[in-house]
């Protein structure tokens, strides 16, 4: 099949199909918006479900509902409303179902604005709710890519019975680029039989399921904990993504930088390449667990002095960078937010600077 | 080689979907193909712009300052985008509602009766198509039996608009080489 021509919410709800779910519920939010629109008359067209809760708290524990009955289950929004479901994410996490939330941030805080941003990293990264839990956080930079990371959220929710965030911002949402749905990212729905509730007819058992985030008992609390502690670190072991680029050069600055953000950067690198300055890139394509490896061994390149982390927030990525370079350069930042998207000259005037 | 091109006009004259066909004809060319519009608070009548970036390798910022060519469908869009176009661009506008120019030198300025020219041929409606077919005639920047081929797919889903449609292309064409 040829590439189609989609933009980033339709094909985001597209892959949702072409991933085998077909549970989608959602409220609508600019500029995710179009999600909710495409899979409002996509999802009956092959047999499944599409729902507009009447709030993004009830979506969210919809989602926890049809999750933990064992059903591939997805939803998509914009930071307020990622905000309003986090409570419920919490509680998925804990009672460890799988499930996929997609977030096309909008600049914040509060209702913020409807432009594109990457403010949303501490939330998606570092928790949201409440408690001890992880997402699996990826970053797409494209059209193409997003619907890569929702097709393959599915299974890596399922293998962890944990929730997975698709992390991208306004542009990814509102950008059109050509796309292809890959074959070999169609995933069967995992066997749920030995914790879901998904009926004991249908599984033939005497096993009851019980599905909860309430452990009252102390010890029973942290030996939960201990179970997903267990799992973020298996996390971290084996679905670290990310693309290094221009890293083969003795760079002498090295930027940190995902999504839309991470393109920008890509043509500021193309174009100081011309003047005859090389500075490398690590584009961190899971933000949770986050690169830490590439970026400790790229920034302590011998030719590499600074580290810079741009990003569309105030600030949030660089303290993961600091912690990851652990001392071996200086680390800056350099972003805006609030729907101003840095340009390449403007990222090139930060490089220039900070060489002189 | 990398080529953008800004569309902008009021809300409603089809801004958006005149960049897509085009971007569609990129695609089917073999380029790589970003279509970004603007998304702010908008409504009918308000500003609509939407760029389009081609290239024959992948595509870095999808934020371009300065564009190569505009297509500029009314004077605000003129006014606001004719100075940060790249020098040797087109910049098309709509003279059935623009009276001024670009006020550059050096550009290629492309004057074209768009909406009247529509009118003439049945339904204002087709303006951004005559606009289409005008500027991708004199940009060159994508082949125009593809384009052709685009416009047709891109109204597959309202078969009975293709006719006024490839009269509107055509007519830009014209417009843009006599």
């Amino acid at each position: 099949m040829g590439k189609i021509l989609m933009k980033g919410n339709e094909a985001i709800g597209e892959a949702g199909i072409r991933a085998g779910c077909l549970n989608y519920f959602a409220y609508p939010i600019t500029p995710q918006s179009e999600v909710a629109e495409y899979l409002s008359h996509r999802m009956p067209e092959v047999g499944g479900v599409f729902l507009q809760g009447e709030s993004e708290v009830a979506v969210g524990y919809m989602i926890f509902g049809a999750a933990a009955c064992g059903e591939r289950v997805f939803t998509t929004s914009s930071s307020p409303g990622i905000s309003l479901m986090s409570e419920a994410i919490s509680y998925i996490a804990g009672a460890q179902c799988p499930a996929v939330f997609v977030n096309i941030m909008r600049g914040g805080p509060g209702l913020g604005g409807i432009l594109p941003s990457q403010a949303d990293y501490f939330q998606a990264t570092k928790g949201g709710g409440h408690g001890d839990y992880r997402l699996l956080v990826m970053a797409p930079a494209s059209v193409q890519e997003a619907v890569e990371m929702v097709m393959m959220a599915f299974p890596l929710a399922e293998k962890y019975r944990n929730p997975v965030m698709i992390l991208g911002d306004g542009l990814i949402g509102q950008m059109m680029e050509p796309v292809e749905f890959p074959e070999n990212l169609k995933s069967e729905p995992s066997k749920k039989d030995d914790w879901a509730t998904n009926g004991m007819d249908t599984r033939k058992s005497k096993k009851r399921n019980l599905v909860k985030s309430l452990f009252l008992d102390p010890v029973k609390l942290n030996e939960n904990n201990l179970i997903l502690k267990e799992k973020y670190e298996r996390m971290k072991r084996e679905e670290v993504r990310f693309e290094p680029y221009n890293t083969d050069s003795d760079y002498r600055i090295l930027i940190v930088s995902y999504g839309t953000m991470s393109r920008v950067c890509r043509t500021a690198i193309d174009n100081l390449k011309a003047e005859g300055i090389d500075v490398g890139m690590i584009r961190p394509q899971t933000l949770f667990p986050f690169p830490e490896d590439a970026v400790f061994q790229a920034a302590s390149k011998k030719s590499c002095g600074m580290a810079l982390s741009i990003e569309m927030s105030m600030g949030q990525m660089v303290e993961d960078v600091e912690r990851c370079v652990h001392g071996k350069c200086p680390v800056k930042w350099y972003g805006k937010c609030g729907g101003e998207v840095p340009t390449p000259e403007e990222i090139m005037d930060v490089v220039r600077s900070n060489l002189s | 080689m990398q080529s953008e091109v800004m569309f902008a006009g009021f809300g409603g004259q089809g801004i958006l979907f005149s960049a897509k066909i085009l971007a569609h004809a990129a695609m089917e060319q073999g380029y790589e193909v970003v279509w970004i519009p603007s998304y702010g608070p908008e409504m009918r009548g308000g500003t609509a712009y939407c760029m389009v970036v081609i290239s024959d390798r992948p595509i870095g910022s999808p934020i371009v300052r300065n564009p190569q060519h505009l297509v500029a469908m009314n004077r605000p869009s003129l006014e606001k985008f004719a100075p940060v176009v790249k020098p040797g661009g087109v910049i098309m506008i709509n003279s059935s509602l623009v009276q001024i120019g670009s006020g550059r030198k050096d550009v290629d300025e492309l004057r074209v009766p768009v909406t009247d020219i529509a009118n003439e041929i049945g339904s204002v409606k087709a303006a951004n198509i005559v606009a289409l077919g005008a500027f991708a005639a004199r940009s060159m920047m994508v082949d125009f039996e593809i384009l052709t081929e685009s416009v047709k797919a891109e109204f597959a889903g309202k078969a009975k608009l293709i006719p006024l449609n490839m009269k509107a292309l055509e007519r830009g064409r014209q417009a843009a080489s006599g």
